[in-house]
């Protein structure tokens, strides 16, 4: 069997355009080796989770600057685990306030990167913990 | 998970999964498609190819919502570039079929083009196979303008359509020598702007003195952006594929393009046999090193490995 | 700037001291590392001489506050005769709990006000839209209609402040919203002063917030131009913002550059729209970010102006004066606050606070030391307006205008940043302009690039970030911060709901349905807007209604 890359669907939910951070991502993660797949701004829960259906993705990376995370984050959990993909790890990062970290976890986000976080501590976490293969 | 039963009945996930299977290479993939390959050949696979910045995506996203509202349901595999370096890649096209994204009648996949040299990865023959079956009545295959894909569509695609944009001058030129050949035909695209009239015209030129029989590349102009003239392109990309039944051509194309498939996959299957018999007792190396030092010569080297096979 | 036989004693000087005094305390003490940089990057040399501005004409390059091409500042008496205006950026959740942060803001002596919108708002949809979920009132203030916009500036009297609202696709709706409660106040528009960003390409760019395709939107920024020309003569039509480029991730250069090709565009979009470039130029405003290099960033601000001032001049050859003068507000970088020890960010804005004041800024927006947090909390907004007074008060930097010209090293730069803008303009021009540069990617590339650039000098260590990468401690979470109350999003539905049960629906239709035949012509469009604002309907309805005429905007090029 060969390998195939890890494939990271980095997604902006909600409306704020601020997309310095995902895009630094997804280089960073394409300089790792992996396969990105970028979705752009202002995508729903649904369209995040249909991307990463179809594209059959290990890891579903999101970014929020606007303090929509409490709602939307946990929301992508819930709709892939109805899809049946729980094995898709998720993480998230953006100005997320510690305080919010113990419930986002809890609903299904494996890790949350806050400001100041090296791309480098990303792409470990992810091929540490990615649930395929 | 039953594979075979979800993917007939059109389940996205099992749908997915099975092109990942089949991109890692596993055997389970490979015998499903064995299996059901008889529900392959349905679907109209149409490549899409052009310079970069052409507005494929967009394009393809406007083809394929009209063929939404015709009921059809549509597969789309957008290829991107890895990174030769890291094998690493950044895939976007879906960004500009967003609202693609959530409609059950169609399926977008992103690929890389791997390790192909720039040409389709092997993937992209397998995951058109698993559309097929899926059911989808077309593929859309979106390629990167540069390097060898844009000569690999034709051996996968039933129609080729080329994009090209206004103000690309010298480069039409360029172009036209390795793939004005290649495509069934021509859209020139952002037709707002200036200039899309003069590059209608150089290319219906060009076309001209490579003329032969049969079917004539037709030149339309389309404004994606403004949804002009995506009617027409489509009623030309159906009118081909009619005319190729027609005309015995599809028959031609697909024998040729089935007899290419069958010789590449032996291809890959000997060089796998030929890597595993010489890499025991490192001989491959060890030949090498003898061609190198001029103990033997390449020829008589390979004529050893190819004895070697039959043993 | 020198005699030539002066500036030869002064090289052979140089060099005298470079073989001995240098040379011996080098091979003795190495100096830290190889190659210096400013912090976007620019190579920085060990010493300036005079040998190093020789060819600065004084008079040409620099010449005098309030004089073309303006270099020393856009005032003959800057901050002698007027401080910058302290400007705090603000909102958040409802109407109400903005109008009592903006009314605590006027009396700690802030002279004048910033509004920040939601979400929702910025992308021209109501409260009640399903994209609008969990956004509401998040990053700044919800308004849905005329409604909201008066309890936003409830017992404000618009005649006596100047605001300044961070609005873009839906500007045109928002300064309408003003204009309306200012009539019902009683103030006619001519006395209204203040700013609207109106500043779409810089949304395609690096902001985000965009709604129409480049087309339209720029028909709604020349219609607004010339609207507010002939009946709002006071107002600054457009904020043309370099900020968020730089926050994306650019240098100083492309910060300058983009921002100055995106203003080229909507000059050449007004003046082919029929507007004398004198009868609109005056209004046009500029912003821009303010970052920890202090020397750069004064550099920065100053080649600025005297590039604005020369491209008005030689290439749009306006006459008057005032079309020449680039006003600007600043904001200290968002994008430097650290989520580790958030009160080193103190620090940080303070040396912002003095970049911007040390290069001419007219207004100025400090950040809050949490804002890498989350939103800031009423504490932190309080210190960093003291950061501005105390620089206005205390530090003495206002006394003389423009202190730091005549610097060896901040003439140069300032001559560097020009140069190397002048390049990158030049290069767009050759694109086809900002708007073609924008859909081929080319400028969201180079920031890009930039941003990544960046990011890797701090990874490696190369680039030292004092709490994230170095000088770290052991942190508690942080606990003091400022939550939005999540019922916000239902009350504004609610109040949605009232208004549209409570308004004259008829005529809500009517002036919509006159919207949209307008929106089918070249006629303004402002009136239009202006008649549904004051029929409250919503700014949902409204942008809708553009929607379906303009179409929406489709990112091309990502990465």
């Amino acid at each position: 069997m060969s390998e195939r890359p890890i494939r990271v669907l980095v997604a902006k939910p909600g409306l704020d355009g601020h997309d310095r951070g995902a895009k630094v991502i997804a280089r960073a993660l394409r300089d790792a080796g992996m396969e990105v797949i970028y979705t752009g701004l202002r995508q729903t829960p649904e369209q995040i989770v249909a991307a990463a259906i179809q594209e059959d993705v290990d890891v579903v990376a999101m970014s929020i600057l606007s303090g929509a995370h409490n709602h939307l984050f946990p929301k992508v959990v819930n709709l892939l685990r109805e899809q049946g993909a729980e094995d898709v790890l998720v993480v998230g990062g953006g100005v997320i306030p510690d305080d919010d970290i113990p419930f986002l976890k809890e609903a299904g986000i494996s890790e949350i990167f806050t400001p100041g976080t090296p791309t480098s501590a990303v792409i470990d976490y992810i091929r540490e913990h990615v649930k395929r293969k | 998970m039953n594979f075979e039963k979800r993917l007939l009945e059109g389940d996205k996930r099992a749908c997915a999964r099975l092109i990942s299977m089949f991109e890692m290479g596993n055997s389970e993939a490979i015998d499903i498609i064995k299996r059901l390959y008889k529900h392959t050949g349905k679907a109209h696979v149409i490549g899409i190819t052009g310079p970069p910045g052409g507005g494929k995506s967009t394009l393809t996203d406007k083809l394929v919502k009209e063929l939404r509202k015709r009921g059809k349901k549509v597969g789309i595999i957008a290829i991107d570039p890895t990174s030769p370096f890291t094998g690493g890649a950044i895939l976007g096209d879906r960004v500009r079929m967003q609202d693609l994204a959530t409609d059950p009648g169609v399926f977008i996949r992103s690929m890389g083009t791997r390790g192909s040299l720039g040409g389709l990865s092997k993937a992209t023959y397998g995951a058109v196979k698993i559309l097929d079956i899926f059911g989808v009545d077309y593929i859309f295959i979106e390629t990167v303008g540069v390097g060898q894909s844009e000569v690999d569509i034709v051996k996968i695609a039933d129609t080729v359509v080329m994009i090209m944009v206004p103000g690309l001058g010298d480069d039409i030129q360029a172009i036209k020598a390795g793939i004005m050949e290649i495509g069934d035909i021509f859209a020139v695209n952002k037709s707002d702007l200036d200039g899309a009239d003069r590059t209608a015209l150089e290319i219906e030129m060009m076309l001209k003195f490579g003329e032969n029989e049969g079917w004539k590349p037709p030149v339309l102009k389309v404004s994606a952006f403004n949804n002009t003239g995506i009617d027409d392109l489509l009623e030309k990309i159906i009118e081909h594929k009619k005319y190729m039944l027609n005309s015995c051509e599809f028959d031609r194309r697909r024998l040729a393009n089935a007899k290419l498939e069958v010789l590449k996959l032996v291809e890959e299957k000997l060089m796998a046999m030929v890597l595993k018999k010489t890499s025991t007792g490192d001989y491959l190396n060890s030949l090498s090193k003898k061609i190198a030092e001029r103990e033997i010569d390449p020829y008589t080297a390979s004529d050893k490995i190819i004895t070697m096979l039959g043993e | 700037m020198f005699d030539n036989e002066k500036l030869e004693k002064i090289s052979d000087a140089k060099k005298e001291w470079e073989n001995s005094t240098l040379s011996k305390a080098i091979s003795r003490f190495p100096e830290r590392k190889e190659k210096f940089t400013t912090g976007s990057g620019l190579e920085v040399k060990r010493l300036y001489t005079p040998e190093d501005i020789k060819d600065l004409d004084y008079n040409e390059d620099l010449g005098y506050p309030g004089q073309y091409p303006f270099t020393r500042g856009v005032q003959p008496t800057m901050y002698r005769g007027r401080l910058w205006t302290m400007r705090q950026y603000a909102g958040f959740a409802t109407a109400e709990e903005s109008n009592k942060r903006y009314k605590y803001l006027l009396e700690q002596g802030q002279t004048g006000l910033s509004v920040a919108f939601d979400l929702p708002t910025q992308i021209g949809y109501d409260s009640d839209h399903p994209l609008s979920e969990g956004e509401v009132g998040k990053v700044g203030v919800a308004v849905d209609s005329l409604k909201d916009m008066e309890i936003l500036f409830d017992g404000i009297p618009l005649d006596k402040v100047s605001t300044s609202m961070t609005i873009n696709a839906p500007a045109a709706v928002l300064l309408a919203m003003y204009i309306a409660v200012a009539e019902k106040q009683g103030v006619s528009k001519d006395k209204l002063r203040g700013t609207i960003q109106n500043d779409i390409l810089k949304e395609y760019i690096a902001r985000g917030t965009y709604i129409f395709p480049p087309q339209p939107s720029m028909r709604l920024i020349t219609n607004i131009f010339e609207y507010c020309s002939k009946h709002v003569p006071n107002w600054n039509t457009i904020s043309i913002s370099g900020y968020h480029i730089r926050e994306a991730g650019s240098t100083a250069v492309q910060e300058v550059a983009f921002t100055l090709a995106n203003g080229i565009a909507y000059v050449e979009a007004a003046i082919k729209a029929g507007l004398d470039v004198d009868s609109f130029a005056p209004r046009l405003s500029f912003f821009f970010n303010a970052h920890n290099d202090l020397l750069e960033e004064v550099a920065k601000f100053r080649a600025a102006r005297k590039l604005w001032a020369r491209i008005m001049k030689e290439r749009f050859k306006a006459k008057n004066k005032k079309s020449m003068i680039m006003k600007f507000h600043t904001q200290t970088a968002g994008s430097t606050l650290t989520a580790q020890q958030p009160d080193n960010n103190i620090i940080r804005v303070t040396i912002q606070t003095l970049a911007a004041v040390l290069g001419g800024t007219q207004s100025l927006h400090t950040n809050s030391r949490d804002e890498a947090l989350a939103l800031p909390t009423e504490d932190s907004v309080r210190i960093a307006l003291r950061t501005q007074q105390i620089v206005a008060h205390e530090s003495g930097v206002t006394a003389t205008i423009d202190p730091l010209a005549g610097s060896y090293y901040v003439e140069s730069l300032t001559k560097k940043i020009e140069e190397e803008a002048y390049e990158y303009i030049k290069k767009i021009d050759e694109l086809g302009g900002s708007p073609r540069a924008i859909e081929k990617g080319f400028i969201q590339k180079e920031i890009q690039d930039s941003a990544y650039r960046y990011q890797m000098e701090v990874e490696t260590g190369e680039r030292i970030v004092v709490g994230v990468n170095k000088y770290q401690i052991e942190e508690e979470g942080h606990k003091d911060i400022l939550k939005v109350d999540p019922s916000v999003g239902e009350l504004q539905k609610e109040k949605l709901r009232k208004l549209k049960a409570e308004r004259d629906n008829e005529k809500v239709k009517s002036t919509l349905e006159a919207l949209r035949k307008v929106a089918r012509t070249d006629e303004n469009i402002m009136p239009y807007i202006l008649d549904a604002v004051k029929a409250y309907a919503t700014l949902g309805e409204i942008c809708g209604v553009l929607r379906e005429e303009f179409g929406e905007y489709q990112p091309s090029i990502i990465l």
